[in-house]
């Protein structure tokens, strides 16, 4: 109860605050975050991923971490000691890496009639057969570590800047990745999957590599690389 | 000896409409299961190994799939079938359990309310718990991360929050889940543990 008011307060101040903007002159105030839309319809990942639970992760989970972001920044900006600030912390670390790191996953992935499962020679196919051996042992790799996380979190495909190389790298919860640059990331809280793969976690992890985003996941490599 | 999985005290069906069959069949074969497995594996290579390096190396087995055996058991037995259905899930008897509620909350209703705000913003997975301070013998209300094991508290009930205790039945409405399960927490059981930790003949 006292969670959705305060998400409909949230939605109605930004709403005032938009309609405000448009007159008033530009403020120090911080651009509210939205929810970016999907690259692609909610049914497009099917079978690998269903409608349903892109519908909800979406419209529910996503949309759910925007709105907190917004609010956690809110007080932030209008805290009046370092104290405050710092209590402030884990809710902006919370949504705000919920909104980063979903962010990243709706581009990372793309229906099979378009991009999705399709790697194709390169500097992405180049580096994980280098650092992995091949493609098949990097994803059995990445689906071990990732089904083995202990709670919720997420498994990404990670460029480490020191070593140049690419790495296999978890964070727990919302925590976004800071230690490397994400190349891919798969979601394994139990709501990224539950209402279609129930327990079986691996079902899950070897069905979205048909709906992995490649091409994106390679703009990032040569981004960085 | 081996660890094993706990019968449930009741049908798989019997905390409907609140929990449905789907969710408590899965919770308890599948992941309750998986845990206990995995605890006797952890337990196994936790005998043989032979230096503390190895030893440190299992602690975070031993603790995920023991947290989870030991929260899961005692999640199951503070659960029963609902008033309507003729069980005593959801009754709160006079007794000690009842004054110390009214006691450290002023009622049962504020204890659900600030319970609920409290597991419902665990960030990630865990648990909400009701437990009793060993200092000051009061009950309060505690979470616990992913499957850590209520440790600074005695365990009086606890509620799971991990997305499969209740997806498929709330989906992401997880204030709907705590509401319910309310009619289903088994306020005897929860009674027993009070007493117990109240003694204070265990100290």
């Amino acid at each position: 109860m006292f969670k959705v008011s305060l998400t409909r307060n949230v939605l109605q101040r930004s709403v005032a605050k938009r309609a405000a903007r448009a007159f008033a002159a530009p403020s120090a105030t911080a651009l509210l975050h939205t929810l970016p839309e999907l690259p692609y319809a909610y049914n497009a990942l099917e079978p690998f991923v269903s409608e349903e639970i892109m519908t909800l992760h979406h419209q529910k989970h996503h949309q759910t971490y925007v709105n907190g972001l917004n609010a956690a920044e809110e007080s932030y900006a209008k805290s009046p000691s370092v104290k405050e600030q710092i209590a402030l912390q884990a809710a902006l670390k919370f949504n705000g890496g919920g909104h980063i790191n979903h962010t990243l996953f709706w581009r990372n992935l793309a229906p099979t009639s378009g991009d999705g499962g399709k790697l194709t020679d390169g500097p992405l196919k180049t580096a994980i057969e280098s650092d992995f051996g091949s493609i098949e042992e990097f994803k059995k790799a990445f689906n071990a570590k990732t089904a083995a996380i202990q709670g919720s979190g997420w498994g990404w495909l990670g460029y480490n800047p020191a070593s140049k190389r690419l790495e296999i790298v978890t964070t727990a919860n919302q925590d976004p990745l800071l230690s490397h640059t994400p190349i891919i990331g798969i979601d394994i809280w139990e709501h990224a999957f539950y209402l279609q793969y129930k327990n079986v976690k691996p079902d899950y992890l070897n069905a979205i590599w048909n709906v992995i985003n490649f091409k994106e996941a390679e703009k990032r490599l040569v981004e960085v690389q | 000896m081996s660890n094993t999985l706990p019968p449930l005290p009741y049908e798989y069906d019997a905390l409907e409409p609140y929990i449905s069959v789907e969710i408590m069949k899965l919770h308890h074969t599948k992941h309750h299961q998986t845990y206990v497995n995995a605890l006797n594996a952890a337990e196994a290579a936790y005998a043989k190994a032979t230096t503390p390096k190895e030893r440190i190396a299992l602690q975070a087995a031993l603790k995920f799939n023991g947290g989870g055996h030991i929260n899961h058991s005692l999640f199951w037995q503070n659960l029963a079938a609902p008033s309507e259905k003729g069980g005593i899930g959801g009754v709160l008897k006079d007794g000690p359990l009842k004054e110390a509620i009214i006691a450290s909350f002023g009622s049962l209703e504020i204890l659900q309310k600030e319970f609920n705000t409290t597991t419902a913003g665990i960030q990630g997975s865990g648990w909400g718990w009701l437990g009793v301070n060993p200092s000051t013998k009061r009950l309060e209300i505690a979470t616990t991360a992913n499957q850590d094991p209520l440790l600074t508290h005695a365990p009086v009930i606890g509620v799971d929050i991990w997305e499969h205790a209740f997806y498929l039945q709330y989906k992401n409405v997880k204030v709907d889940y705590l509401n319910a399960i309310w009619h289903v927490i088994n306020f005897d059981e929860a009674q027993k543990r009070f007493v117990e930790a109240t003694s204070g003949s265990k100290l």
